[in-house]
């Protein structure tokens, strides 16, 4: 479920961004106000157990493939909320540096899909709310797949919704949906079942492990927190609309046509940046001044319209391609150039 | 991931590269983490059909890597490791946009291929940037540069306890791991019940570890925090450095630097 820089447009990737950091920054508030030093070290190491636990794979029985565990609702079961959803978007920021699963700018989208849905989202509002103070096994057992299954499905869904609203990848939403849900389906399947097995095997060997994580959080803050995140939610929607038609530049080149800016530009800060940003890739495509978009344009195909350049145009796409071969034979000569270079600068080992 | 060992070995090795001793390791980490930012903001804020606009971008990972003395191969091939998934969902681009987008000579190109090519090419300037800077930098270093740009404190101690009993947990772990793999014949015993089993007694295991380790370190007088390290300095190199890279990667994406050549040459020619 990670998801990749590539696939993602910087106004979705900043958006997300900007909402993990919230999560990040107001969970860290929550737990300096805990001040349980015995927390720290305890939230590291059941990080190093996560990531150990996510390369070890099990087999999927019948199917013959495999899974592995992703691990929000087992440490949000285990930990409380906030420091499970560090814990996890920390595991996912190594994997990010070492193994680059989604990369930088996808962390954002991979830490609310995988970290804030789980430990934010779906343990308190779900798990907790129906499992009770004191829980019968059939009753566990229900809850904590419902819960495995609600995560697993919302944090797919967000997946499919991300790489939708970036507009980079052609897969037809509804399709998308349909390739990524069911899979999810199985996955989460075996992550409540791994979740269930493993709580309830701690509750066997060291029951009083177990009592840690339900200390019940100040309902005021849980409030906020879901207030914050309906509004980012929101923002997240409406800018990604906006990320979404923005690149086509159909319509801008239309309300330029017509004289009028249809779009609202009093948006502030970072998203307007970005949005100037990618408004640019739409009409001034690269050192070709955009085509004056005539009527018939707006009936052309998107494409053609998109980057608003001669897209038939022969010279243009032969200018591409020798440019393209003279480029990558420049930047091996400056690799060759500057290795030689450093290696002449090195002093003779002593 | 192929096995627990490998991936183990593979964190090691990264992190070994950050120990070298070039301009570019002395360098601030938060002028190297800041021009990753740039140069991925840039590379990813492409239209899905420019291809040509995005190759001259190479010449960042590549002048760090040859400038930094990393292994180009090497980093290559983590590269192409994580390849296969942008390839998956970009595969469907073909099929579903087929409008023609280029023509050379008598070869037409529909607008899929040209976005499944971009996609992939975005793919490896965005994860070579990142593993290069974890290899030039190290990940300690980045996470005390993202403190001092405003990460809270809180969220940075958590890394940096991950970093420090990762490769004691993952040891663990891949142990277990093999020790179930000799044990098995075959598909038998690496089934549910087992493997919930493996986890449930690596998270005792861990936990106990942790109490351990927390005694240990309130024994030699742990208050809650790190003491920080000697602090880095941004100074003249960091400024021109971080310049430097913004500036070209700002340029690239707004000039056509391959197809401005392009013309150059055969306009040339012609």
């Amino acid at each position: 479920m990670h998801m990749a820089d590539a696939l993602l447009s910087p106004t979705v990737g900043a958006t997300m961004w900007a909402v993990s950091a919230g999560g990040v920054a107001i969970c860290s508030a929550r737990l300096c106000r805990r001040r349980d030093d015995r927390l720290a070290p305890l939230m590291g190491v059941l990080g190093g157990f996560l990531f150990a636990a996510q390369m070890i794979n099990f087999s999927i029985p019948g199917t013959g493939s495999s899974g592995h565990l992703t691990g929000g609702l087992l440490l949000a079961i285990l930990l409380g909320p906030s420091a499970a959803f560090l814990t996890v978007a920390s595991v996912l920021m190594v994997q990010a540096f070492f193994f680059a699963d989604g990369g930088l700018l996808a962390l954002g989208c991979n830490i609310f899909n995988l970290g804030m849905i789980p430990a934010l989202l779906v343990y308190p509002l779900c798990y907790r709310r129906l499992i009770g103070p004191a829980p019968g096994r059939r009753r566990e057992v229900a809850v904590t797949m419902f819960s495995a299954l609600l995560a697993m499905q919302l944090g797919a869904l967000c997946v499919v919704l991300e790489t939708a609203a970036s507009g980079v990848c052609a897969l037809p939403l509804g399709k998308f949906l349909l390739l990524m849900q069911p899979i999810h389906l199985a996955i989460g399947l075996v992550e409540g079942a791994v979740t269930l097995a493993v709580v309830s095997f701690l509750r066997k060997a060291r029951p009083e492990l177990l009592v840690r994580g339900s200390a019940p959080a100040g309902a005021p803050g849980r409030l906020v927190l879901a207030g914050f995140l309906v509004c980012a939610l929101l923002v997240a929607g409406a800018l990604s609309r906006f990320a979404s038609v923005q690149p086509d530049g159909l319509e801008w080149s239309v309300a330029k046509v017509a004289g009028g800016a249809s779009l609202p530009q009093q948006r502030g800060g970072l998203p307007a940046l970005l949005g100037a940003l990618q408004r640019k890739t739409a009409w001034f495509p690269d050192y070709q001044p955009a085509p004056a978009a005539a009527p018939g344009t707006a009936t052309a195909p998107v494409m053609a319209a998109s980057e608003g350049r001669p897209v038939s145009g022969k010279g243009s796409g032969v200018a591409g391609v020798v440019g393209t071969a003279v480029t990558v034979l420049l930047v091996a000569g400056a690799a060759l150039l500057l290795r030689r270079g450093s290696r002449a600068a090195v002093p003779p080992e002593v | 991931m192929a096995s627990v060992h490998g991936a183990l070995l593979d964190l090691k090795r990264l992190d070994q590269l950050a120990g070298g001793d070039t301009p570019l390791h002395r360098l601030d980490p938060r002028a190297k983490v800041l021009a990753t930012l740039v140069f991925i903001v840039c590379v990813v804020s492409f239209g899905r059909y420019e291809l040509s606009a995005l190759i001259p971008f190479f010449i960042f990972p590549v002048c760090l890597i040859a400038a930094g003395r990393l292994p180009a191969g090497y980093l290559a091939t983590k590269v192409a490791l994580v390849a296969p998934f942008a390839i998956a969902v970009g595969i469907g681009n073909p099929f579903f946009d087929r409008t023609l987008l280029l023509h050379l000579g008598p070869l037409g190109i529909s607008g899929g291929w040209v976005s499944f090519a971009s996609i992939v090419v975005r793919t490896a300037l965005t994860v070579s940037a990142a593993l290069t800077l974890t290899a030039l930098t190290g990940f300690t270093s980045i996470c005390r540069a993202l403190v001092r740009l405003g990460m809270p404190k809180p969220f940075a101690m958590q890394l940096l306890f991950l970093y420090r009993y990762l490769f004691v947990l993952a040891e663990e772990g891949g142990r277990a791991a093999r020790a179930r793999e000799l044990r098995c014949f075959g598909r038998k015993g690496s089934g549910f019940a087992s493997y919930a089993s493996l986890l449930g007694h690596l998270l005792l295991r861990t936990w106990q570890r942790a109490e351990r380790m927390h005694m240990a370190m309130l024994a030699r007088g742990y208050t809650g925090a790190f003491p920080a390290a000697q602090a880095g300095r941004f100074g003249a190199r960091e400024v021109v450095f971080l310049l430097f890279w913004s500036t070209l990667c700002i340029t690239l994406r707004f000039y056509n630097g391959a197809e401005l050549l392009g013309t150059l040459i055969t306009g040339h020619l012609s």
